[in-house]
């Protein structure tokens, strides 16, 4: 690791961290409905947007109402992307005139988006029509970010709310966070990162010659566009020359700044994160970086806030934080460590300050090594799925870290809002564990956490961490699984292994030689993300319902004070223990076993 | 039901006008007026003609050029209009194939070349597309350039320091060179 990396990754959290007080108290400003400067100007708009949904926004909902609301909203979102993906051949804004996505990958890509996953089993520059990428992708990728900000909003109502039937209202908590939150973040970052060289506009792919002609091997096709396989299955090829590239537009930087931002992950382009035109600059990677998680990080202060004890909201901070922070060097290290193979083979991987060294494979020079494993970390730690560089090619234990971050239930900051509500639920556990080491009925925040908020916490728990097992099980016996997997040894088992952590905790980055894009995959995928979303998403409505109706229980002597750093100990305790009796033996098959061959 | 049905298509028509068409069109309007080169792909223009973009690297396999990172774009090195890393696992054999096919290649085109190559010069970067090289990948080409052009080995050096970029702000990202500007400048070179 060098001075430098290290000083980049320390500059990142300071400027997060400073971040955190200001946006928090502003997001708990909007979501308790504060008169403030910016409802000064945007009140009218919100008034008028509840007249036209035809909803009086002092009509409060009952937690099935709300979770009603949520599901009936998704349904409409589903259908209204599946169609978009199914059709857009005959719709406009489609310069480069593709045609309509297929049955299963339409299906994939709406749950996908749905569901805030943003897992891509198709590359966005050969696929999508700027229209889909408006009109589809990015306004999923506002609706499902504010749905998670909203239900976390629910859920602390829940815990501030005594005797009461009901938990807000879910059109007015959806509005509030795209048009107070969402809308005026993304429109700035976007602009920011135009100016960094992000593409933003309508014209058609451009063609620009190269300055040296080159010849390569065309594979040969067949009238049906398969590739012909000679003798021993290989390739046919013939020569061919490539004088020109076609350089891919359209309107990346307005989806780009959203998905960062709503922790989304779904590129513009195939790559993501690691295409120039999607992330030009080490500042460009900065921003990008900042705002996936600055919401995520600073609805802890809001939570805080919200709940009239701000310590509350630090010590879910600090936790997250201390899970974070030694799982990110270590993959940082692992990385600079570069490949034994390598350097047998003649490369030097040493850092210099002519060089970043390392593991370079799959990695963009600008980044380097630091901010690779630093966006590696940070984008799996939220559930934002966007990356920097190919996971699959970083190192075993580097590539171990991405999806053990993924498999702790993405709530280490997780999803915006979704992963606030995760943490939230394990700090319900952590409670309700030591409730029972003192033999006390056990309190969070003056709520009794009683028999049924704990079914609902452990199905929470349990439905993501269930499909990731079961789908890497399915799709590790059956031979349309096996077939995917692009990389011999353990390795191949670590891509099917990091799909489904990726999908079942709606998360959407990849180890992407996996070829997900087949019906088996699809489907597949597409039932974990439905699982791991909305198994999560319902019970934690439910538990709001369930705290609001109880009365408020003054804390005595014998109540644990949950803003103590013993808690947040005791809390990181609790995640790092479930996550690791569940997914140890995973790893030890797949990427352990991978560095042990690669080191042996 | 009919209470939340009618909100929730009425709130996705309503937030798919604003966030789909409203929010693109205005990022795209302030994009064109503020920073229309970049927007449009940050193309340079020489004599009038494009010759590539600034952002996006372009395929070098002349040894009178300097090479840039591996692609694993296909079908072609470098194809834009489909983004894509190799994916390779370290240890997968193809990784060092593919890192030894390298080395011999910059071997072959000068048999003096140093003996250890920069890790960023023997693989392949995220998006296959990568416009750069690191300071250390561009003084291991130095030698073979300047011999096949026939020029002097500390003009092509200084070349090479004029065309290096530091971190952004002192401090962010990592030090670079830009493949295709520094060739552009070699031809424009020689041509004096």
């Amino acid at each position: 690791m060098t001075t430098n990396g290290m000083i980049q990754i320390a500059l990142y959290f300071i400027v997060l961290l400073a971040l955190v007080k200001p946006l928090g108290s502003y997001m708990a400003k909007v979501y308790q409905g504060e008169t403030f400067w910016p409802s000064r100007i945007l009140g009218p708009v919100e008034r008028l947007l509840y007249r036209i949904f035809g909803i009086r926004p002092e009509d409060e909902m009952s937690w099935k109402t709300y979770a009603g609301a949520a599901i009936v909203f998704k349904i409409a979102c589903f259908f209204l992307l599946y169609l978009i993906l199914r059709v857009q051949g005959v719709l406009p804004l489609n310069p480069q005139g593709f045609a309509g996505v297929s049955p299963d990958l339409a299906f994939n890509t709406a749950v996908s988006f749905i569901t805030n996953t943003n897992w891509q089993a198709y590359g966005g520059e050969s696929t999508m029509s700027y229209l889909t990428q408006m009109t589809g992708l990015t306004v999923q990728n506002f609706v499902s970010a504010a749905q998670g900000m909203a239900i976390l909003v629910a859920l602390i109502r829940g815990f501030t709310r005594r005797n009461s039937k009901t938990i807000g209202n879910y059109w007015v908590d959806m509005t509030r966070s795209i048009l107070y939150i969402l809308l005026p973040l993304s429109l700035i970052i976007a602009v920011v990162l135009v100016s960094q060289g992000v593409v933003q506009n309508f014209s058609p792919y451009k063609n620009v010659p190269f300055l040296q002609t080159i010849t390569y091997d065309n594979p040969k096709l067949d009238a049906k566009g398969n590739p012909v396989t000679g003798a021993a299955g290989k390739p046919i090829t013939e020569p061919a020359k490539a004088s020109e590239h076609t350089l891919p537009l359209g309107p990346a930087a307005s989806q780009i700044a959203i998905k960062q931002l709503g922790t989304n992950g779904g590129g513009f382009f195939n790559v993501n994160s690691a295409h120039p035109f999607e992330n030009p600059t080490p500042f460009s990677n900065l921003l990008e970086m900042l705002a996936l998680l600055s919401i995520p990080a600073s609805l802890c202060y809001t939570f805080g806030k919200m709940v009239g004890d701000k310590r509350q909201g630090w010590a879910l901070l600090v936790a997250m934080l201390i899970v974070l922070i030694p799982l990110l060097f270590f993959c940082y290290s692992r990385e600079q460590a570069g490949n034994p193979l390598l350097t047998t083979a003649g490369v030097n991987q040493t850092a210099s300050d002519l060089q970043p060294g390392g593991n370079m494979e799959g990695k963009e020079m600008r980044f380097g090594v630091a901010n690779s494993a630093l966006f590696a970390s940070v984008t799996t730690t939220t559930s934002c799925g966007a990356v920097n560089a190919m996971h699959d090619s970083f190192s075993p234990l580097g590539g171990l870290v991405p999806m053990v971050l993924m498999q702790l239930g993405e709530v280490i900051f997780g999803g915006v809002g979704s992963g606030l509500y995760g943490m939230l639920a394990f700090a319900m556990v952590a409670v309700f564990v030591s409730g029972l080491m003192v033999g006390r009925t056990p309190e969070y925040l003056g709520k009794k956490i009683e028999a049924f908020e704990m079914k609902m916490v452990a199905l929470v728990i349990l439905v993501p961490a269930s499909c990731v097992l079961l789908g890497s099980a399915i799709s590790s016996v059956t031979a349309t699984g096996v077939a995917g997997i692009s990389n011999p040894g353990p390795h191949g088992f670590s891509q099917i292994l990091y799909a489904f952590s990726s999908a079942s905790n709606n998360n959407g980055s990849a180890f992407a030689g996996l070829s997900a894009n087949t019906p088996f995959y699809n489907t597949l995928l597409g039932i974990a993300m439905l699982f791991g979303r909305f198994w999560t998403m319902v019970p934690i409505i439910a538990v709001a319902g369930s705290l609001a109706s109880k009365k408020y229980v003054t804390p005595s002597a014998g109540t644990l004070p949950t803003h103590t750093p013993l808690f947040v100990v005791f809390l990181a305790s609790i995640i790092i223990i479930v996550g690791a009796l569940t997914f140890l033996p995973g790893l030890a098959l797949g990427p352990i076993a991978e560095h042990l061959m690669l080191y042996k | 039901m009919m209470k939340i049905i009618r909100p929730a298509l009425v709130s996705l028509t309503v937030f798919t006008i604003l966030t789909g068409i409203i929010y693109p069109l205005a990022v795209t309007g302030l994009a064109q007026l503020i920073f229309p080169h970049e927007a449009n792909g940050s193309v340079m223009v020489k004599n009038g003609k494009p010759v590539g973009s600034a952002l996006i690297g372009q395929p070098f396999d002349d040894p009178k050029y300097f090479w840039g990172r591996l692609s694993a774009t296909t079908p072609s090195p470098y194809n834009s209009a489909s983004s894509s890393g190799s994916n390779l696992a370290q240890s997968n054999p193809a990784l060092i194939e593919q890192a030894k096919g390298r080395i011999s290649a910059l071997r072959n085109a000068d048999p003096q070349a140093p003996a250890l190559v920069p890790a960023d010069l023997a693989t392949a970067s995220g998006s296959g597309l990568d416009p750069h090289i690191s300071p250390a990948a561009a003084a291991y080409q130095v030698q073979r350039v300047a011999k096949l052009r026939g020029m002097d080995e500390a003009k092509v050096s200084a070349l090479v320091a004029a065309n290096t970029e530091g971190r952004q702000f002192g401090i962010l990202g990592e030090p670079t060179v830009n493949v295709l500007k520094i060739n552009l400048a070699l031809d424009e070179l020689e041509q004096k």
